[in-house]
């Protein structure tokens, strides 16, 4: 199955991408809950070139480093000190060092394999993932929150300080809403609509490309040119909203444990 | 239109995950979390602590080698004092030697000069005397001889003759004095 010619047909009609394509059909384990198609082997390649990249790069780590020891220490880095210890601190941010890292260089490969030739559709791009990792940063700033103040991290969170408490009616709502429900809501929608929107576009220039240069009559084929370079640039694009959507998933994970663990909200 | 007839059976939400999204997406977050949390970062972690004291190593070392550095210069520079110290010392005692040696051999000199000078003297003195003595003996015979033949004879009587010598010797020496005198 090629996704680089997503839809078009041999009939003369184009048709666009549609959102069946974060559906393939089952390969493997048909009707048990390990059912694995495309999109599945898509992350598991995903997965092991993150574990392979990594177990090299930290294999052999000399105080020194070379040039491809840098390049992972640069990456592992900008956990450690962009996100944990800055926003954490030294301290918590140890302590959360590995759910941290671990968020970000998930979401981050399986964001690029929408951009790689062949895999053609990020590992993020269907809910299960998006919805998992958010599950994940849920329960650690609650976890969080609950660990370093027992009694009043739902007090602080629900019932902020200095406020009179008749307002408490108002606020109180608000506060459950935007704290426990849209913070792990507008986690997944981000991501997955980023990647399926990414996808829908490459797939539709590339699709359209394809139809311009083979099934379109006369000068309409000069057009494919056009949608050709767009989808170019789309996909240069789409490498940055993958770091870009990455590093917002990771940082806003850590913004929400900082908050549980401040003192006073 | 089969296509979008399909889509419309199925249409699928993209919002309810299947089971073995979320199955294999836990598997994958759990594996990924294992390898970082028990494996990458502890290395990560082993190789900056290492680092961090490899680095602190090098400055101590460094502090310890200036340490040396200055410590050996401190010597040095003592020891070149005293060298000066000492050389200048040496050149002062060489400067006096010199100075001693020298008077000593004048002194010498002087000395073996004058002992030259009086042995001399002396050796005249004696010459002088002795040539006073032959002189004496000779002029003695010859006034004599000269005597007789003026006289006409012969001054047999040796001890009057060497009387009369001696006698006649005796004036001419007062004369002579009495001469130097005036």
């Amino acid at each position: 199955m090629n996704l680089l010619v997503p839809a078009a047909d041999g009939d003369g009609t184009f048709h666009g991408p549609t959102i069946d394509e974060f559906f393939p059909p089952v390969l493997f384990f048909e009707g048990t809950p390990f059912e694995i198609n495309r999109i599945m082997l898509v992350r598991f390649v995903a997965v092991i070139v993150l574990l392979v990249l990594f177990w090299i790069g930290t294999r052999k780590m000399r105080v020194v480093p070379g040039r491809f020891q840098s390049l992972v220490e640069m990456g592992l880095d900008f956990v450690r000190v962009n996100l944990a210890f800055d926003l954490l601190g030294k301290k918590d941010g140890r302590r959360f060092l590995p759910l941290l890292t671990t968020i970000f260089f998930m979401v981050l490969f399986m964001n690029l394999t929408g951009v790689v030739p062949f895999l053609n559709v990020a590992g993020t791009s269907v809910v299960g993932t998006p919805m998992l990792l958010a599950a994940v940063a849920y329960v650690a700033f609650i976890y969080a929150g609950v660990k370093k103040h027992p009694a009043g991290f739902f007090r602080n969170a629900l019932f902020p300080a200095g406020v009179p408490w008749p307002f408490y009616v108002l606020i109180t709502p608000i506060e459950f809403f935007s704290t426990f429900v849209l913070r792990p809501v507008t986690l997944v929608l981000r991501l997955t609509f980023n990647m399926i929107s990414g996808h829908l576009l490459l797939s539709l220039f590339f699709g359209a490309t394809t139809f311009f240069f083979f099934t379109a009559p006369g000068f309409f084929k000069l057009l494919g040119v056009g949608t050709l370079a767009f989808g170019f640039v789309f996909t240069l694009f789409e490498v940055l909203v993958a770091a870009l959507q990455a590093y917002i998933f990771a940082i806003l994970t850590t913004v929400y444990i900082q908050l549980a663990l401040a003192e006073e909200h | 239109m089969i296509h979008a007839i399909v889509v419309a059976e199925e249409a699928p939400n993209p919002l309810i995950p299947s089971a073995s999204d979320l199955v294999w997406s836990a598997l994958c977050f759990v594996v990924i979390l294992i390898f970082f949390w028990k494996l990458a970062l502890p290395r990560m972690k082993k190789m900056l602590d290492e680092r961090a004291e490899a680095i602190e190593g090098n400055i101590a070392k460094a502090d310890e080698a200036q340490h040396q550095a200055e410590a050996l210069l401190e010597e040095y520079t003592a020891q070149l004092a005293d060298a000066r110290s000492e050389a200048a010392h040496i050149r002062e005692q060489a400067r006096e030697d010199g100075k001693r040696i020298v008077a000593e051999h004048k002194d010498q000199a002087t000395s073996e000069a004058d002992r030259i000078t009086r042995n001399a003297q002396v050796q005249i003195d004696a010459e002088k005397k002795a040539a006073a003595v032959a002189l004496r003996a000779e002029v003695g015979s010859l006034a004599i001889d000269l005597a007789s033949g003026v006289i006409g004879e012969s001054l047999k009587d040796s001890t009057t003759a060497t009387g009369v010598v001696d006698r006649f010797l005796a004036e001419l020496e007062q004369d002579d004095k009495a001469g130097s005198k005036a």
